[in-house]
């Protein structure tokens, strides 16, 4: 088969010269035979909804090296949109299902499955990938994602991103008809961090209106899911995927449900408040995933200007999107140059330990935290922290030596490394 | 003993939470056509078929050849050679048993030109990757069958294309993302009047004092203030600032302490529904005073109109002025029982408003001479639920769209003025103009006629010459004829700089004056609709040379899908015209035209 003929609609985009098109952007055959070789490997995290598209668009865009991980098997409610799977894959892995499934029906593509989770891969296997697509469905996941691809990230020594340290990420994200794409650029685009604020607050209904003032079938629910289960059944961890469980905490809320007189408790309602279900439909994982790939392919390959950086779309009324440029929050802990601290150069080491602690906005993110400077452990816990305890009593004008040196923190609490620029400038007593 | 769960449910679960059982059926009672499945056809039914229709048919000519293998997952490398119709339909039943497949191989615009009952059988044909003159016959064709809805998609490089086309689409469940609760506190029923009023806060115990719902708290407020103020509500910002003093003077304190009472809180912040005067949604005015309400509603008239005028006379009469109630309160600080009371009060009134317009429904089917009985009470008490947000789209054909007579100029002009889509930029440095996704529409337009004039589209080799690789074709060769087209498509629409009709007053194109030269180079002038057309954008679409990418149709294969969903569940609102998918500048723009 004639590779040309193959791939003719890409190479119409990808070797021809444009106007509106991506810095440097050299068209080419150099183009596809880069995203055909090893040298490109993308990384797909998660082989759900947004996964099975994210990899048949990446495959049907010239990517041959792909690797995908998800720690999920298969469940009937993901056939109505993760059209990689079958009646009779349920049970098994997603990601290996999906690999196989890419692999059998796009010649030559090689997707490798990895069928973990994605806190157990370590930092270098992340590293070795050009880009980074991201089909979760969880903040805590992003969240952590995010911190390891930011701690690729290094400075010059002006506060400049090394180019070198980025590491592309691209993350999608659906709800029934609303969805977003965004492009992280560590160093220059805002992190995940840097933008929080964006993801509202989960509500929580307060504990009183559950135990003694509930008017709504949400209310019964979560009442016997989270106070009557752990009175009845203390000691056994109530488990989602258990459809004894759930049976459990239907019949215990529609029996408060029919005692205070309230109507509405159904099955379907106790499965989508307990476990906080999604809805979820083929169309906008279809479309959220197609952008997700199309900026992974102008930032791969610059054949188009990208998209800056976050795409919030909503389609239950017409159909309306916005791109809106957010700016990196210049303190953000994850991916900024370094949090400023004004530091007394001549406290000790633990005294600026115990500052960071004390920090409003840093210390909750720290519990015992280690710091190094460059390469240099100063105190660090684990089999190094004999060698370094005599560092704590230092001097820390004498430890770092220069004002605005940007020292690492790490903590067991933190999912990536945090930044923190000292300055001396102005003596600071408590 | 648990819950017996459907297996088909499980499946349809994730969705059944969006559009609910009735909206499943529909889908499952939905026949589909589909005209060619390329990857933007392929990708727009994989979504249904997920989804769970009825039945579809494909229609398409070709055979499965390498260039399919590029860029189509609806086929196979074994398939080479077979007719792709055939292909895809295999694969796609493997994506769901329910769903039944068939095929027919044929060229589209044969079976439009020679077969036009071919279409009468289906509820919605999808047309993807065809012009313009072809679409204009098809939308005829289908509304003529008084049953098949039209969805054309089109992914053309990196633009992509969408426009339903039918007469008139109504919808009940508009399902509007915000929706304002309807409480009345500005104008509470007798009732309601009467439940608030039989509370004693000064000598409830502190638990009732702090567990009465807002509401009741909040028309104690309101009574006094009226009677305080002649009868009137709280108008000016200051009477509203008093208002709300007055109401968290209402607290219990102990030792002159307001104590902590969440009810409070929650009537302060609701304080608005008192002063906000109650108003009959726009678009539903504009239903009540439709004709097909009133002068043209007819025995034969739907479902839809006999209820507007329904709900009309309501309005018109026991409603003084108001729609029916919602009947539903959100969740409020209450005891379970004070919130139950509260709750009854709201779905009884709801339920006599029920009744009121089911009466008027009932007396005007019998004057259309209608049985009685022809609409149900479910479906009357689902339109007073969702009263405040029904609506009607309706479509203007292709051909009124189009032809000179009656094409929008204006609006056109409009869209072309305003530059760049929703929020992005295009160009890939600073400085360079915006990108128009008005202009998109126009080249798309172009693009069709450059085609009807030398049979292949611009920067694209020649159709139908299996082998002609990229190089075959300089794009920049393309480009003035491109520009000659769209300066066609301008004209025919009242711009540009040789309007064949004499264009609307104020509209962008204003180049009636410059005349001659035939259009091909000239109207270039920023900030007119002729500048709108730049160079860039006709560079980049002979770039593309019609090139269908996997990424652009698989996304326009998810916005086609979501559009035909709610096209046949009849919930949420589709797109109410031509939508232009911007890829380069990540924007999406929709022209009423």
């Amino acid at each position: 088969m004639d590779d040309a003929e193959r791939w003719r609609d890409l190479d119409l985009l990808l070797t021809r010269a444009g106007r509106l098109v991506g810095p440097g952007f050299e068209p080419g055959p150099e183009l596809r035979e880069f995203l055909q070789s090893p040298d490109c490997r993308v990384l797909c995290v998660g082989a759900g909804g947004l996964g099975c598209e994210i990899l048949k668009d990446l495959a049907l865009s010239g990517v041959v090296h792909i690797d995908v991980i998800d720690m999920d098997t298969i469940d009937v409610s993901n056939l109505n949109r993760q059209f990689l799977f079958r009646m009779k894959d349920v049970g098994q892995p997603k990601a290996t299902v999906a690999a196989e499934r890419i692999n059998a029906r796009v010649p030559g593509v090689k997707v490798t499955p990895v069928f973990g989770r994605i806190e157990d891969q370590p930092a270098d296997w992340y590293r070795s990938f050009s880009l980074i697509i991201l089909g979760l469905d969880s903040l805590e996941a992003r969240r952590y994602m995010n911190s390891v691809v930011c701690g690729f990230l290094e400075y010059d020594d002006e506060g400049q991103p090394d180019q070198s340290t980025i590491k592309p990420m691209v993350d999608g994200g659906t709800e029934g008809f609303k969805g977003h794409a965004r492009v992280i650029l560590p160093g220059f685009t805002p992190c995940f961090e840097c933008t929080l604020w964006l993801f509202p607050p989960q509500t929580k209904f307060p504990l009183c209106t559950l135990a003694e003032t509930p008017r709504s079938p949400a209310h019964c629910i979560e009442y016997a899911h989270l106070i009557l289960w752990g009175q009845v059944r203390p000691g056994e961890e109530f488990d989602t995927d258990n459809e004894e469980h759930m049976k459990w905490v239907y019949e215990r809320a529609a029996e408060r449900a029919k005692q205070y007189g309230i109507q509405g408790v159904t099955f379907q309602l106790t499965q989508g408040v307990v476990k906080n279900i999604i809805p979820a439909i083929a169309s906008t994982n279809a479309i959220i995933s197609a952008q997700c790939v199309l900026e992974a392919l102008k930032t791969l390959t610059c054949f188009s200007t990208g998209l800056d950086n976050y795409m919030m779309y909503v389609g239950s009324s017409g159909l309306y999107s916005l791109t809106t440029k957010y700016d990196k929050d210049p303190a953000c802990p994850v991916c900024s140059p370094g949090v400023p601290l004004d530091v007394d150069p001549d406290a000790t080491l633990q005294q600026f330990i115990d500052q960071l602690l004390a920090d409003p906005s840093l210390g909750k993110h720290l519990s015992a935290p280690s710091v190094s400077y460059g390469s240099t452990n100063l105190y660090a816990h684990g089999i190094f922290e004999a060698d370094t305890r005599p560092n704590l009593s230092r001097r820390m004008g004498d430890l770092v030596a220069d004002d605005g040196a940007v020292l690492t923190v790490n903590d067991k609490r933190l999912r990536g490394p945090m930044r923190v620029k000292v300055r001396y400038g102005s003596a600071m007593r408590a | 003993m648990g819950p017996v769960v459907d297996p088909k449910a499980k499946r349809y679960d994730r969705q059944l939470r969006i559009w609910g059982t009735h909206g499943q059926q529909r889908l499952e009672s939905c026949c589909i056509c589909l005209l060619n499945c390329g990857p933007t056809g392929s990708e727009t039914l994989k979504n249904l078929v997920l989804g769970g229709i009825a039945s579809f048919t494909i229609v398409d000519g070709q055979k499965v050849e390498a260039r399919d293998l590029g860029n189509n997952f609806l086929v196979s490398a074994s398939s080479l050679g077979e007719p792709r119709a055939k292909v895809v339909t295999e694969l796609l039943q493997e994506l769901n048993e329910s769903v039944s497949g068939s095929y027919v191989e044929e060229v589209p615009e044969v079976l439009i030109a020679d077969n036009p009952e071919f279409f009468q059988s289906f509820d919605l044909v999808i047309a993807t990757q065809m012009r313009e003159q072809d679409m204009t016959k098809l939308d005829d064709i289908c509304r003529a069958t008084g049953r098949a809805k039209l969805l054309i998609v089109r992914s053309y490089g990196l633009v992509g294309y969408l426009r339903a086309s039918l007469p008139e689409h109504r919808i009940v469940e508009s399902k509007p993302d915000s929706q304002l609760d309807d409480m009345r506190l500005n104008q509470p029923w007798p009732e309601l009047v009467a439940f608030a009023a039989s509370f004693d806060l000064a000598s409830a115990d502190d638990v009732t004092h702090a567990h009465t719902p807002y509401v009741v708290i909040l028309l104690q407020a309101a009574s006094a203030w009226r009677s305080a103020h002649g009868g009137r509500l709280p108008g000016t910002s200051a009477e509203k600032a008093a208002f709300k003093a007055s109401v968290n003077g209402m607290r219990r304190t102990a030792d002159g302490v307001p104590l902590q009472e969440e009810n409070f809180d929650e009537a302060a912040k609701a304080a608005f529904h008192v002063y906000g005067t109650y108003e009959i949604p726009k678009e539903v005015r504009g239903l009540l005073e439709d004709e097909a309400a009133g002068p043209r509603l007819r025995a034969d008239s739907d479902e839809f109109w006999v209820l507007v005028a329904a709900l009309r006379a309501f309005v018109e009469g026991e409603g003084q002025g108001t729609l029916p109630l919602e009947g539903s309160i959100p969740d409020m600080h209450a005891t379970t029982d004070l919130y139950l009371k509260l709750q009854a009060v709201y779905r009884e009134k709801a339920e006599r408003d029920t009744a009121a317009v089911e009466a008027h429904v009932r007396q005007i089917l019998g004057r259309l001479g209608r049985p009685a009985d022809s609409i149900s009470r479910e479906t009357i008490k689902l339109y007073c639920r969702h009263a405040r947000h029904l609506r009607c789209v309706r479509y203007r054909s292709l051909a009124e769209e189009c032809s000179p007579e009656t094409a929008r100029g204006e609006a056109l002009a409009a869209a072309l003025r305003a530059g760049g889509g929703s929020g992005g930029r295009g160009g890939g440095d600073l400085g360079a103009p915006p990108c128009c996704d008005g202009a998109l529409y126009v080249l798309l337009r172009a693009a069709d006629r450059f085609f009807a004039q030398t049979g292949r589209y611009p920067g694209a080799p020649a159709a139908l010459s299996p082998g002609a690789g990229a190089s075959e074709v300089d794009p920049a060769d393309d480009i003035p004829l491109l520009r000659q087209a769209a300066m066609q498509v301008l004209s025919d629409a009242g711009l540009g700089p040789n309007p064949r009709k004499s264009p609307d007053s104020g509209a962008g194109g204003g180049l009636g004056g410059l005349g001659g030269g035939g259009g091909a180079g000239g109207g270039s002038l920023p900030g007119t609709a002729a500048g709108a057309i730049n160079e860039d954008l006709l560079a980049e679409v002979c770039r593309a040379g019609a090139a269908e990418l996997h990424v652009v149709a698989a996304f326009m294969g998810g916005v086609a899908a979501q559009e035909a969903i709610k096209l046949v569940t009849r919930q949420f609102v589709p797109v109410a015209g031509t939508l232009i998918v911007n890829s380069m500048a990540a924007t999406t723009t929709v022209l009423e035209l």
